[in-house]
């Protein structure tokens, strides 16, 4: 794979679209990145064409496997495609300020208005509605997994542990069961190229 | 210092989670309980704003967190921790490395990392379900029968579009129509008593 190339030279026009086309991505993504994903090649694919389809595929990609937020990965992305740099920037902070201005809006009165009798009924339903859809999105991530036994019984050790955790406060970090299993990853991709090897 | 400990600590969130914004719920809300900056009451409860506003619920998170503990500059310093790693891996490999992602024991990494994540979702998915009809864990017991009253219709309702729809139901959708039926319930069975 070649190196990614950069469109230069950019101007203030095409950097100030590039910022609209992200701020108009972070103020109408709703339920997280995935969502964004469909929203980002009607503009960057269909409107744009900063990017063509199989590009496309690339950068959802890319975006899977390196760590933060897609939409973040995302933006970083397509900016630095356009412009390098100062693209990636631009793109970024486009994608993120609709987010920053709302929830620190919110946060301001959100304790007073939690008190509110029929908030705190509203709630109720929707702490219930945001674990079925929590429940949910872990159910169809769940169905794509390979079936094979190494990984599920990584998943149901997983899980198990991690409810313990939760309902016993256990100080362990997740951060470490994710270290984990990259390193069982690791092993067993070790494990089978020595395998194949005793083979031929 | 509050401003630093809130950039490292996103900055760190940011760094280790692969796979999207859920994979960030467990692990921002442990920290943010061991550093004593939210109740779990209140991230559950904040929860449910991040995901029905616009955006990426890590960015949400951040901005609610920060501003809760440092105010606008606490909300802009998290909030720059929780996207800096992604910021800075993506220049890098759009830069330099794009073989890096080909590397074998790179993709044997990230093959291993992946069971994990659905795991910490799916345990965070029942926990959560559990806490929001009053189970906080095996010390307390809160449970109130309208909660349960309540789980039983938006499953029905959850699942019955997504069988009848052959798909899921529009998220903010479901959100408004579970407050609905949030106030409904608790108002019925408070006319009944």
């Amino acid at each position: 794979m070649k190196n990614v190339k950069v469109k230069h030279p950019h101007t203030l026009k095409s950097l100030a679209e590039l910022f609209l086309v992200f701020l108009k991505l972070g103020a109408f993504t709703f339920g997280g990145g995935y969502a964004m994903i469909s929203l980002l090649r009607e503009a960057v694919v269909e409107k744009k064409k900063w990017l063509s389809d199989d590009e496309m595929v690339e950068v959802i990609g890319i975006a899977e496997s390196t760590p933060g937020p897609i939409a973040i990965n995302m933006a970083t992305f397509v900016g630095y495609k356009q412009a390098g740099v100062l693209g990636s920037t631009v793109a970024t902070v486009g994608v993120v300020l609709p987010s920053l201005i709302i929830i620190l809006a919110i946060s301001l009165f959100f304790e007073q208005f939690l008190e509110n009798q029929f908030v705190k009924y509203a709630f109720y339903g929707i702490k219930i509605a945001v674990s079925i859809l929590i429940l949910n999105a872990a159910i169809e991530m769940i169905k794509k997994m390979e079936k094979k036994v190494l990984p599920i019984l990584i998943l149901v050790a997983v899980t198990i542990l991690m409810l313990l955790i939760e309902l016993f406060n256990l100080p362990f970090s997740t951060i470490y069961l994710i270290l984990i299993g990259g390193i069982i990853g690791i092993i067993s991709y070790g494990l089978s190229l020595k395998k194949a090897r005793k083979k031929s | 210092m509050i401003y630093l400990q809130l950039f490292l600590e996103f900055f760190l969130i940011g760094l280790f989670t692969f796979g999207g914004g859920y994979a960030m719920i467990p692990l921002i809300k442990q920290m943010v309980i061991k550093n004593l900056w939210l109740t779990e009451d209140l991230f559950i409860d904040f929860l449910a704003v991040a995901e029905s506003t616009p955006g990426p619920i890590a960015i949400n998170m951040a901005t609610f967190v920060g501003a809760t503990q440092g105010g606008p500059f606490g909300s802009i310093v998290a909030t720059i921790g929780v996207v800096l790693p992604a910021f800075l891996i993506i220049i890098l490999i759009a830069a330099l490395l794009k073989h890096l992602l080909d590397n074998p024991y790179v993709q044997a990494f990230l093959k291993g990392i992946k069971p994990v994540i659905f795991g910490l979702i799916l345990a965070t998915g029942i926990v959560l379900f559990m806490k929001s009809i009053g189970f906080t864990g095996f010390t307390s017991f809160d449970f109130k029968y309208q909660t349960l009253v309540i789980s039983i219709l938006l499953i029905t309702l959850f699942v019955g579009y997504k069988l009848y729809f052959k798909k899921k139901m529009n998220s903010i959708l479901f959100i408004l129509l579970a407050a609905s039926i949030g106030i409904t319930t608790f108002l019925y069975f408070n006319l009944l008593s």
